[in-house]
């Protein structure tokens, strides 16, 4: 048992050391792009202050020596990253609202559309995935083999663009973006999911295989035990682990698609947050939105470390 | 049991002669997309720049072979152009990110010990965040700069050549045959020349292919979330935002962008055995 903690306190400080990280990195490419704004930024902030007319060259001198703009960038960079270290992330500059409060509600709707993309792929890579891996080279097998490699080809929002065309605007199935109740999270949710299932239905097509070859699986068989109780009590619980694997795997691409597929469907969340705040140049709304994004990876890859050594004894050495 | 003994036979992978097909198609791809990138609008003589307002929206016709946009412009130079620009980024971001990749790598395995844990610290934290957020980041430091964009590829990517090389160095460095080489008194260069390079070679070729298609495919997102490269400039991700209002009168339209963009991720990853990488 103690084998046991000490391996998940491991995980826990190496993914702790990669939250440090990511918050350094996000913390020095939102100075970066401070300081890659155009103009002098105590102008900027005493204009955001005070109001365009209101302000002189006296505010933006005060504003200068309140915020320390006048030290050493490398001074400035320690301030910035010590407010981050304290989890002080600002206002936006565009809403004037603090991030922390506008990130909360957009979180939701990122996790919720990540939940759903990983419900969606497993509802297409699981029954895919067992039925081929039973019958490996039949023509199922090799249909849907053209079908990945031609699927994983695809990047997500040119699928997105397509399934609204096809689903939204042709068919009128579904709405074609926005969040106003649950049918709007199924196509944002597919197109996402059948990427993560392109790859993930030859994981688990892989993985059983494995086990249906395996010398276990022939003396479950020889010893009596019928093919249906062989395949559910053996074979598809050895088949998990690396499917559960295969999701840590699968994570940056979860996290990449989230980005970019909110933008596509007017997702209101953390993604799209991020891209707009780009645009319009919001730099605290970056940082936020995009620490919120880089730890909720950490998080996640966190959650998949734990589950394999839950499932799995042999990774508790 | 029967169904044991089957499957013996058939989990072997599959033989290289069944792969060729795929693979043939994946060259004779790519090398159209060569010559597309090579030839850009020039090819069919047309300027992806030139406005029509009097003809806007149109199908595909002998003077504009593939149609034209909302503001008249020949799609197919635009596409050609576009082919240019993606094609030369990602080729220019294999060499920028393959290279010092792939020499970091053997230094790393080579001198090990502090040279090693410096560089992999320096990869894990690139890894740190998931890859096309890295690029989002870097990119938008400067919005709309084509050198942003490259740079943030070529920094996200070059961990993939590094990360594999060292690996492959540390196990043929390790071999008997190269501590006999060693003992010889041969130098550095010819050991990593005679022992390493034929060693990581294919491997990298393959990471070179993914890490092209890579490029592409960010290129295109960026464009397309208004963050990359900026309209007017004909590039597939920007052609598709731009497109996106205009679904009713012209789906054809849209789908062209789209559908470069898949072709050209297919032929990278179908030229490398996208089938084994899976």
């Amino acid at each position: 048992m103690t084998d046991f903690f000490k391996s998940v306190f491991a995980v826990l400080a190496a993914r702790g050391l990669q939250a440090v990280i990511v918050a350094i990195i996000v913390g020095i490419v939102s100075f970066a792009m401070m300081h890659a704004l155009p103009g002098d930024a105590a102008y900027r902030i005493a204009a955001g202050r005070y109001g365009y007319d209101m302000m002189d060259a006296a505010a933006a001198e005060a504003v200068r020596l309140e915020l320390g703009l006048d030290n050493p960038w490398m001074v400035q960079l320690w301030d910035w990253l010590g407010q981050l270290a304290q989890f002080d992330l600002g206002n936006s500059l565009v809403y004037g609202t603090p991030v922390v409060d506008e990130i909360a509600t957009q979180l939701g709707y990122s996790l919720l559309l990540a939940g759903g993309a990983v419900v969606a792929s497993l509802i297409i890579a699981l029954p895919i995935g067992i039925a081929t891996g039973l019958a490996p080279n039949g023509l199922l097998d090799r249909v849907t083999l053209g079908l990945s490699v031609f699927l994983r080809a695809v990047p997500a929002f040119a699928l997105g663009i397509v399934l609204v065309l096809i689903f939204a605007v042709q068919l009128k199935l579904f709405p074609v973006a926005g969040f106003r109740g649950l049918e709007n999270l199924i196509l944002p949710s597919f197109t996402l999911g059948i990427g993560l299932a392109a790859v993930s239905n030859r994981v688990v097509r892989d993985a059983v295989v494995d086990a249906m070859n395996s010398d276990w699986q022939m003396f479950a068989r020889t010893k009596g035990l019928s093919a249906r109780l062989t395949l559910t009590r053996h074979v598809l619980r050895n088949a998990s682990l690396p499917v559960v694997t295969y999701v840590g795997v699968q994570l940056a691409y979860l996290i990449e698609g989230v980005v970019i597929v909110e933008t596509v469907f007017a997702w209101p969340g953390i993604g799209h947050a991020l891209v707009h705040a780009i645009f319009g140049r919001d730099i605290a709304m970056v940082q936020g939105t995009a620490l919120t994004l880089g730890l909720l990876y950490v998080a996640l890859n966190l959650c998949v470390d734990l589950a394999c050594r839950g499932i799995d004894p042999r990774e508790r050495v | 049991m029967e169904r044991a003994n089957t499957l013996s036979a058939t989990i072997m992978p599959p033989s290289p002669a069944k792969r060729r097909p795929a693979q043939m198609l994946g060259y004779a791809m790519m090398a159209g997309l060569a010559i597309a990138a090579l030839g850009g609008p020039a090819l069919i003589g047309a300027d992806p720049a030139k406005q029509s307002l009097l003809a806007t929206l149109q199908s595909p016709s002998i003077a504009h072979p593939l149609g034209t946009d909302h503001l008249g412009r020949d799609m197919a130079a635009r596409l050609l152009s576009g082919a240019q620009l993606s094609l030369s980024l990602a080729f220019l971001s294999v060499i920028t990110a393959g290279l010092p990749g792939a020499i970091l790598g053997v230094l790393a395995a080579w001198f090990g010990g502090w040279t090693d844990r410096i560089l992999g610290a320096f990869a894990d934290a690139v890894l740190a965040l998931p890859g096309l957020l890295l690029v989002l980041m870097l990119a938008a430091i400067s919005p709309g700069s084509w050198w942003a964009l490259y740079a943030g590829i070529s920094l996200t990517l070059w961990v993939e050549y590094f990360r594999y090389t060292r690996q492959r160095a540390r196990i043929s460095l390790a071999e008997p045959s190269v501590e006999a080489s060693r003992m010889l008194g041969l130098g550095p260069w010819l050991l990593v020349r005679r022992h390493v390079i034929p060693e990581i070679g294919p491997g990298l070729l393959t990471i070179a292919a993914f890490g092209a298609a890579t490029a592409v495919t960010s290129v295109a997102a960026l464009g397309f979330v208004s963050v990359g490269i900026r309209p007017p400039t004909a590039e597939w991700g920007v052609m598709m935002t731009e497109l996106l209002p205009y679904w009713r009168e012209a789906p054809f339209l849209i789908l062209q962008p789209v559908a470069c963009l898949v072709i050209t991720v297919l032929a990278l990853h179908l030229s490398v055995g996208g089938l084994r990488r899976l």
